[in-house]
């Protein structure tokens, strides 16, 4: 770069390039001036992200464009990769629970879920987990899906303009947050789905506070489905856009609302079911289109339907009132109580006077449960839940210790990505934010 | 698996007859039973100890203690539920296209085989086969195109590391799906830690691109055949395969409120 002259894009700097390809590197500076400066070469490689507010975080898209028309994409990840599964292997079992939830960070109680099934699985408790645990489980997952679609829909407008959308989505999501918030203290990494059961029951007069919650969440769908369903604009950018067949998906291991615009009703709820699916009355909606447009038509009806199993949930609720929500074993049990005190959620001062204060052997069956935790029979095990984005795998090792010998996450959104380069390949470059907000990546569970 | 010290080379590595778990008594002599291509249960390793501390006075009465690491073993005929029609039409298969069973499946691990409750088939039970690699590719082609197997839908491949197996360090595990039968399973194959060579799915599964790009990333597995094995979670540029049990989890000591909280990795370990 000797010469004083600006210049808005400078030669290769490598020897690697093929001298005869003629090459340009432009980074920011007026489009105008990069084109003038390239003139006679249609063929442009244009890096999007990893900060691009259309990427759904830190995702890179490295495209090759000819015009208009992208001829080649392809992802870059692994800038948000925290080591979370590596980080797993150095805490205990229940610990676990902590970690996981914070991968997909929208959908934090498939992840809690998932890995506590796999553990149940290994310690062999599966049948044992009181129904009421698993009830209010099955809540908590039906109200994150309904908000995890909330944001993929309100996102997903919102990077076609439609910013109503996304303020719509982003309001609904909110009555379901403060739901979470009054079980678990949080509103999202809520550590709240404990090996063999529930950190601790829903408060009192939940079950009203979700009953007054569900209307206004019907008539922020309803909003939604007005703003985008009919609108011709909306319908012109996704119709036929970003199309992934059957064979596609099966090819690419592509699950969820992807699958399902295809026409295949394959849901892990009814396919393998956990947690008492099996029992709760829904329907898997399904669209053949394949396209972006079907995808949100899914992803609203999904909504609906959770809406239904959450209902379901609440009457059972009312029927178990005051059943365990912890597995019977004291030896896997999480022996703290949580109350919610003047000053927020807290430890149970009963549970405190208890250990401190009446018996020798509780504080130290609490201190020793707490630090060593409990031991796992060695073995593996898979299981999968169905996550807003599709099939949520984890593989769980234990060697017979009080930490997992190996978790691996196989999560949806990481899958997924790769149908980007097949969606977008031959398409308008436009239409490339359109077909990646259709898989609704989600970068935290993609790096994890 | 960061509590207790492994026996060294030269250590006799003591073989349970009959192992049932991590903390099952009785010790024998004999290797007849463990090993790779072994029907008993596979011991992955030996712990010494407890609590990780070692070159100090033993004080807690632990310090002799020796557990062998068992994963389950072969299971027995019958499987239980699909299990054994699905094996024997996987023989019939891949008899048709001359690889003799026994030489592509090594075991069948059903686990766990037994029902607490009464005789029948544990409905919890999931079914492993651990794979030779040579035959890896055929073992996929006929699970994923026999019409009465049709495992066409792959979740990924994820790797363990098991330093102390000797020989079989590396780990590859398959997950494997039917939506037609509603059926799952599990393929396992391990490779030595000095050839870490696998044959790549992708011809038949091209989801498992990413899935194996992430395991030779965290595990070092080499996958023959991939189109563009790079890593994809960490930089191009990155020594060493993070989740492998010798790679360190780093960490600083931290303080808080006049104590100091040690990085996990170099905290008291029970296990």
């Amino acid at each position: 770069m000797s010469s004083a002259t600006y210049s808005a894009t400078r030669p290769p700097t490598d020897d690697e390039f093929d001298p005869g390809i003629p090459g340009f590197e432009a980074s920011g500076g007026d489009w105008d001036e990069i084109a003038r400066e390239a003139v006679g070469e249609e063929r442009i490689v244009v890096n999007m992200g990893p900060q691009h507010p259309s990427t759904h975080g830190v995702l890179r898209l490295m495209l090759e464009i000819d015009g208009e028309t992208v001829t080649e994409a392809r992802c870059g990840i692994g800038y948000l990769h925290t080591g979370i599964e590596k980080n797993m292997e150095f805490r205990t079992w229940t610990q676990g629970t902590t970690f996981c939830t914070r991968m997909d960070y929208l959908a934090p109680f498939f992840q809690e879920t998932a890995y506590c099934l796999a553990t149940e699985k290994l310690l062999g408790v599966t049948d044992d987990v009181p129904e009421r645990a698993s009830i209010i489980r099955v809540l908590m997952m039906e109200l994150n899906r309904v908000a995890s679609h909330l944001v993929c829909l309100g996102t997903g407008g919102n990077e076609m303009g439609a910013t109503t959308v996304m303020t719509i989505g982003f309001t609904a999501r909110e009555e379901i947050l403060r739901l979470f918030e009054a079980v678990t203290g949080l509103r999202m990494n809520h550590a709240y789905v404990r090996p063999g059961g529930v950190a601790q029951d829903v408060p009192e007069g939940f079950e009203d506070q979700v009953r007054a919650a569900l209307p206004k969440i019907r008539q922020y769908l309803g909003q939604l489905g007005d703003l985008m369903l009919a609108n011709p604009i909306f319908k012109a950018r996704l119709t036929d856009v970003g199309v992934l067949n059957l064979a596609g998906c099966m090819a690419l291991g592509v699950t969820g609302p992807v699958l399902r615009s295809t026409g295949l009703p394959y849901d892990v709820r009814k396919a393998f079911p956990y947690s008492g699916y099996e029992t709760y009355d829904f329907d898997v909606p399904t669209d053949t289109a394949a396209d972006c447009y079907s995808r949100v038509v899914l992803r609203l009806e999904e909504c609906y339907q959770s809406l239904r199993i959450v209902e379901q949930c609440l009457r059972r609720l009312e029927e178990t009132a005051g059943a365990p929500v912890m597995v019977a074993d004291r030896k896997i049990a999480w022996p703290a109580q949580l109350a919610v005190g003047a000053d927020g959620q807290g430890n149970s001062l009963d549970h405190i006077r208890h250990i401190m204060g009446e018996s020798m052997e509780a504080l130290i069956h609490h201190f020793k449960l707490v630090t060593e935790g409990f031991r796992v029979p060695a073995g593996q095990v898979w299981q999968t839940v169905e996550h807003p984005r599709g099939e949520l795998g984890v593989h769980a090792v234990s060697d017979g210790g009080t930490k997992p010998y190996r978790a691996h996450f196989r999560d949806p959104s990481f899958n997924n990505l790769q149908a980007v380069s097949i969606m977008c390949e031959g398409g308008q470059v436009a239409d490339v934010v359109v077909a990646v907000a259709s898989l609704d990546p989600v970068l935290g569970g993609v790096d994890r | 698996m960061t509590g207790g010290t492994t026996g060294g080379a030269g250590t006799p590595v003591p073989q349970p007859e009959e192992v049932l778990g991590p903390r099952s008594g009785e010790l024998v002599s004999g290797s007849e039973h463990a090993g790779p291509g072994g029907r008993g249960p596979e011991i992955v390793e030996v712990r010494r100890g407890m609590f990780g501390v070692h070159g100090s006075g033993d004080t807690s009465g632990y310090g002799g203690l020796v557990q062998p690491v068992a994963l389950p073993g072969a299971a027995t005929r019958p499987y239980g539920g699909w299990f054994d029609e699905a094996v024997d039409v996987l023989a019939e298969v891949l008899a048709a296209a001359g690889v003799a069973f026994d030489d592509a499946v090594e075991r069948v691990v059903v686990d766990p085989q037994a029902d607490p409750q009464g005789d029948g088939p544990n409905p919890h039970a999931e079914l492993t086969l651990h794979v030779a690699r040579e035959h890896l590719v055929a073992v996929c082609r006929a699970l994923r195109d026999d019409q009465d197997l049709r495992f066409e839908l792959s979740l990924g491949v994820s790797g363990v590391h098991y330093p102390q197996d000797a020989g079989r360090e590396l780990h590859a595990v398959y997950h494997l799906t039917s939506v037609t039968h509603g059926r799952r399973l599990r393929l396992e194959v391990a490779v030595p830690d000095a050839d870490p060579h696998l044959p790549s799915t992708t011809s038949l599964y091209p989801t498992n691109d990413w899935h194996e790009r992430e395991t030779w990333d965290f595990f070092g597995i080499v996958f023959d055949g991939h189109p563009g094995l790079a890593r994809i979670e960490m930089p191009d540029d990155w020594p060493g395969h993070p989740q492998r049990k010798d790679y360190p989890l780093g960490g600083i000591p931290v303080e808080y409120k006049g104590a100091t909280v040690p990085p996990p990795d170099t905290r008291r370990s029970y296990a």
